[in-house]
Order: structure tokens, then sequence, then C-alpha cells
């Protein structure tokens, strides 16, 4: 099997083995012809199918939107760009008012197919206008399915899934996990398969097994607790990541049972910290292994402050690798380590 | 290129004719010269510590790059002539239109530093410059600068204030859909609202013919019955003409128009653009119609500078900015708990 370096690479892939497949499949976004859509989700595409199937888009959030629900509704497939997440605001009343909701407003007469693609995230100074992650706003509202991929692996799955599937989809890439030249990378080259294959929405993943704690995490922050994690099996302490991968559906289910296992849970987040995924998360475990915990639920997010421009103010607000070393340390405390020593 | 050039005697008219005499014409070459000089020394320091690999996490700027390099007569000739009190809106490409607006130079470098003495204390950044003193301020996102502008010309109109808010964009946030709700809003009520629309003929990498359904952005304007003009923005004179005629027209109670400047950036939207939308050949065209070569050509001839002067006036614009950067560079970085203040009053 070859390897890819990061999910750019992944979801571009899937997208052309579709549209090989698929005629009703068609791009629309802003700069996804020579610049597939900036962050490489549409690499290549042009070249391939040309520009009336690849379409570059004048800067009109709304009504590119607003006309992937009309393309849908008669038939076609849209994926469209949203260039970066923080653009949503241009076009979100045509995502949450309409593409989210005809379908069950139709009472099922129109179904939705539309696959959105946006990046996120921050960490290379690109200020609060251009760093935001914010899928809990979209997971909040009813009628998006919504994909965190956090390696190559689970970009093309997951986004051949959403080619499949007759209801809208948002993948949400992370800037830092694309394997672009021009931006950090903090994923890993991995293993891919190279003929198409569709993953299936709601199922967590283990990404490592431990038991003094369970850290649950999405996107870049898999990569940095499974850091952390790494340096807290150097003091003795035992963590068990878990990567959601989609927020909806959730699989409560692996989370609960990690939670039931280790006793402790510690969320891990790079959206706003409050009425977002660390507070649904923590909801859903409390509900069914209340008796199972040995301590409140804990959480590492964004302060709720703007992602601020300059590199010690950055550094200071998105959970870096020692926040969520530090906050599990203070989660297991130090009985737990001497315990074990003795 | 596409504009019929006067000859000198014609040109003299003109000129005079918008109020323009060697004093402003040679201020105007000077702040030009400025912008022009801070966005390469700028474009400088952004690559230390990204070459030969570029990341946009490297270096002491970090994040996205969009200089203005060959847009400096459509700043200047508008900015000009506004006073601090008036408001300018600007975008992602905010350098020129800040320093054409008064911006301290020290203040406008350390911001994009992302240093403490920086115009917001490193919070902003390149794309978010807000300076109060100056009534300027900028957005990131794109289409953002037109209702924004229209708002504080509804605050002049309300206040029976003498002052005019413009609002500057590329030619792509023209496709946005504020710029059409925005020019309905100024013609309703009249506002003293400048619209500015920098065509430099692409959107990122998106070229004008892919985007835009009518020859120019002005023809949108005169639709919704708003005052418009179409000016060649590389020649300082044209762009002064035309702007001079819209702030006068606005300050006096007589509404919004929108000047249509036909430019060139010289580099790419954002510093990293590898430019496979466009042709070495065309930026080669463009050049020989160098805004300041072509001011600084035209003051010669009119006999309203002579070389000496002119040098003096880049050499004072050069030294300027070697102060700006080098104050950027010994500011500090801000305290980390920073961060965690400021988001209410
Ligand atoms: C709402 C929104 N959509 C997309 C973008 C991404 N973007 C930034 S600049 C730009 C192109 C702007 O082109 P134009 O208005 O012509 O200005 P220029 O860059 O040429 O000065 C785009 C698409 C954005 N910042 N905001
Ligand atoms: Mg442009």
């Amino acid at each position: 099997m070859r390897k890819l370096r990061g999910i750019a690479f992944g979801i571009a892939e899937a997208i052309d083995q579709e549209m090989g497949k698929n005629r009703d499949i068609v791009v629309l976004g802003e700069d996804v012809t020579y610049w597939g859509a900036v962050f490489g989700f549409t690499m290549g595409l042009h070249k391939k199918y040309g520009r009336d199937r690849v379409i570059d888009t004048p800067i009109t959030e709304q009504t590119f939107m607003g006309m992937a629900v009309g393309a849908a509704a008669a038939g076609l497939h849209p994926v469209v760009s949203l260039m970066f997440v923080d653009f949503l605001g241009a076009g979100f009343d045509q995502m949450y008012n309409h593409m989210a909701k005809n379908h069950y407003m139709s009472g099922g007469q129109f179904a939705m197919p539309v696959t959105v693609l946006t990046a996120i995230g921050g960490g290379y100074g690109d200020a609060g206008q251009h760093s935001q992650v914010l899928y809990g706003l979209f997971s909040h509202t009813p009628g998006f399915k919504i994909v965190i991929p956090s390696t190559a692996f689970d970009a093309k799955g997951f986004t051949v899934a959403a080619l499949r599937d007759p209801n809208p989809v948002i993948i949400f890439g992370h800037k830092l996990l694309t394997g672009l030249p021009f931006l950090p990378f903090e994923g890993d080259e991995e293993e891919v398969p190279e003929e198409p294959y569709a993953l299936e929405f709601g199922k967590a993943a283990v990404r490592r097994e431990g038991s003094d704690l369970t850290i649950i995490s999405a996107g870049l922050m898999v990569h940095r607790s499974l850091k952390a994690a790494e340096r807290l099996e150097h003091d003795g302490i035992s963590v068990e990541v878990i990567d959601v991968r989609t927020l909806v559906p959730l699989d409560s289910q692996t989370l609960v049972e990690s939670a039931r296992k280790t006793g402790r849970v510690l969320i891990v987040d790079e959206d706003y910290q409050s009425f977002g995924m660390t507070g649904e998360l923590a909801f859903r475990i409390q509900a069914e292994a209340f008796a199972a915990l040995k301590e409140p639920i804990r959480r590492v997010a964004v302060p709720d402050v703007p992602i601020p421009f300059s590199e010690p103010l950055e550094n200071a607000v998105i959970p870096s690798v020692e926040r969520i070393y530090q906050e599990a340390k203070a989660s297991v405390g130090k009985e737990n380590k001497v315990a074990r020593s003795a | 290129m596409w504009r019929a050039e006067p000859n000198v005697e014609d040109l003299r008219y003109l000129a005079t004719k918008a109020g323009l005499t060697a004093d402003l014409c040679l201020t105007a070459y000077r702040q030009m010269s400025l912008i022009r000089f801070f966005e390469e020394a700028i474009a400088e320091k952004y690559y230390v510590g990204k070459q030969p690999d570029f990341n946009l996490a490297a270096g002491p700027i970090r994040g996205e790059m969009h200089l203005a390099v060959g847009q400096e007569a459509t700043a200047v000739g508008v900015c000009l002539l506004l006073s601090d009190e008036d408001v300018v809106v600007s975008t992602h490409r905010p350098h020129h239109h800040a320093i054409a607006k008064g911006v301290d130079l020290n203040q406008l470098a350390a911001e994009i530093f992302g240093k403490v003495d920086g115009l917001c204390r490193g919070k902003g950044g390149h794309m978010h410059l807000f300076d109060k003193a100056n009534n300027f301020s900028c957005s990131g996102i794109v289409g953002a600068s037109y209702p924004q502008a229209a708002g504080a010309a509804l605050a002049f109109k309300v206040s029976s204030k003498q002052l005019v808010a413009v609002a500057f964009s590329g030619e792509g946030a023209a496709n946005h859909g504020t710029f059409g709700e925005t020019l309905n809003a100024a013609a309703l009520w009249q506002l003293p609202l400048i619209i500015v629309v920098e065509d430099n003929l692409y959107a990122d990498s998106t070229p004008k013919w892919a985007a835009v359904g009518t020859s120019q952005q002005y023809q949108r304007a005169l639709s919704y019955a708003v005052n418009a003009l179409l000016v060649d923005g590389m020649d300082f004179i044209d762009v002064y003409r035309a702007a001079k005629a819209a702030v006068d027209r606005a300050r006096h109670g007589y509404g919004p128009s929108l000047i249509e400047a036909v430019c060139y950036r010289y580099r790419g939207h954002f510093e990293g653009d590898l430019g496979e939308y466009r042709t070495q050949e065309e930026l080669e065209l463009w050049r020989r119609r160098d805004p300041i070569t072509l001011l600084g050509e035209r003051l010669k001839k009119l006999g309203w500078a002579d070389e000496a002067a002119l040098e003096r006036a880049r050499n004072e614009a050069k030294a300027e900015v070697e102060q700006a950067i080098a104050f950027a560079e010994s500011s500090s970085l801000p305290d980390p708990n920073e961060a965690f203040a400021g988001v209410f009053r």
C-alpha cells in the first residue's frame, strides 16, 4: 500500500474517485481550480473534470450555499467549499435554515445530498477571523452530519461516505493536518488504500488504550492528546485516547465504556469552551457513567476569547500538549502514581 | 494604457482644475514611496525563517500576508482628501490604506510583528488593524467593509457632521451580497459614502472573467442610482480627480459615489502565491505603468519637481520605514495573560 501525507490528499482522492463514477457530483467554491480550495481538498480535480464540473464561484458564500441547496433538490450532489470555516457567517442562513432543514420541513420530499468541505483551526498566526474551528455551531443545528477527520485514512473514507450519503455532511479538515508544504504538519504519513472505501459515521476510534484516564478529542487535538499521553506514560500514568471522528452522529457508547473503565475523563477541544463539544460530551458521559466517575469530568478548550494574533497570545489559548499534560496530571494526581510505584 | 494620455498642457489643466499643486503632488509622491518601501520591507522580514521551506507559521511575522505593491495610487489618491475624522474601512489588504490615512508607521509595523506596541497590542495582526485616532479599521472577511463604512456615513448624516466614510474593497468583494445591499442603502438614504473598488483583475487565483458577469463593477452602482466613476488606478492624478469630485459631493450632502480604479498587484495575492493563474508578460506590462514612476515623470514634465526633490522624498520615506521596522523589531511580545483580557469593556 502507498502512503499519503495528510487529510487533504485523502479528501481530494475520494472526490476524484467518486466523481469518476457519479456524474451528479459537481464541485463549487472559491478558488477550487488552480488552488484546490486553498487547503488542497479539491486539488487536481479541474484538470480531470474541467471547469464545468469544478466551478470557481464569485466570492458569494450565501449564494453558492443556496445554489447547492437548489442543485441538490434538483438531483445533483454538490461538493461545496467553504474556504475557511470562519467565513460561515457570509453563507450561514442558506446552510442552517435551508440545507439543514429542507428534508425535514418538506416531510421528507427533498433529499439534501450536499458535502461541504471546510478548513479549520489555528496555530500558525492567522488571528481571529481565520483560526476558528466552529464545528460546535454546526453540530448544534439539527440536520448536519459533522465529520472531523484526524487521519488521511479517515479523511478519505468519510469523504467517500459523504458523497454516497443523501444528507448534508460537513467535513472539517484541520489546516495543520492537511500535509501541505506551506503549513506545519502535526499528523503522520500513513498507509491509505488506493481503492475507494466508505467509513461508517458514528464510530469513535480508540487511538490508544489505557486504564487511568480517558482523553477524548477530535481533529488536531487527537494528535496533541496522543503526545501528552506518551509523556504521561513516562510518569507512570496510563491514558486511553479516543478520537470521536464524527460529532453527529456521536458514538456515546465508546465514550461511556471508556469512562466506566478509567473513571476519569478529560475532554480536549479546539473550539470555544462554553456551550460546545466539551459540555455535550460531558453531559452524555455523566448521564450513563456517573457512578463510575472518580471525579468531575475535566476539559481543556479555547477559553472564551477570540484567537489572538501574536504568537505568545495564540499559544495561550489554543490547547497545547503541555496544557493537556498538566490537566491530565491534575486529574490523576499524585496518589495514583505513588500507589503504582509502591 | 487604456486611457488617453494627456499632453503636458492638458495634464497641467486637469491637475490644477482638480486642486492639485506641486506641493500636494510631491506629498503624494512621498506617501506612495512610503507605502512601497514599507510593503517591500515587510516582505523582506516576512521571508525570514520561511526560506528555503515556506511555512506560514515560521519567522518573526506569522500567518498570511497580503501586500499592495502596485496599488499605491488608489490609496493615496483618495486618502489625501480625507481628514482624521473621516472614516476609512479597509480589507485583508490594508497597509496602503492605513498608511495613506495617516496611521502611525511604528505602531502599524509593530502590530504586523505581533508586538505589544502595535496598534492593537498584538491581538489583531496584519488583517485586523484598528486605529481609533485616525478612524481606520479593516477586516479579513471579504465584503465586510461596505456596510461598516455605510454605518459610519449614516452616523455622520444623523449627527449632521460634514464628514465622509470610505469603504475600500477589491473587485472580487464587489460580487458579494453586501455590495449591492450597501449601494441600495447608500442611494436610498443619500449617505456620505464613497466606495472605492480596487480592480486588480484577480480575487485570489480567480480572474475577473471567471467571476464577474459585467465587464466592470461600476456599472452596477449606476443601476442603484449611485454616482459612479471608472478611473486608471495606476494614475494618481486620475484617481485624485475622481475622488475629489466624490468627496466634495458626499461632504456637501449630495450622496454616495463609487470609484472603480483599475490597477494591478505586482506581488502574489498573498506571499507564497505561485501565480500559476497569470502570465509573466501581463505582470511586465503593468509594471511599465508603475504608479510611482508615472507620477514622478509627470512632476518633472510639469516642472513641479526635479529629480533631486523626488530623490529626497524617496530617501525620507525609506528612512521612515527603516525606523518603523527597527521600532517593531525592538518592541516586546505581549504577556500571554493579555490573551484572556478584553472580550468585554
Ligand atoms: C467572506 C470571505 N470569503 C472568502 C474569503 C477569502 N478571500 C480572502 S481575499 C479573497 C479575494 C479577494 O479579492 P478582491 O476582493 O479582488 O481583493 P484583492 O485580494 O484582489 O485585493 C478571498 C476569496 C474571505 N476572506 N472572506
Ligand atoms: Mg482583486
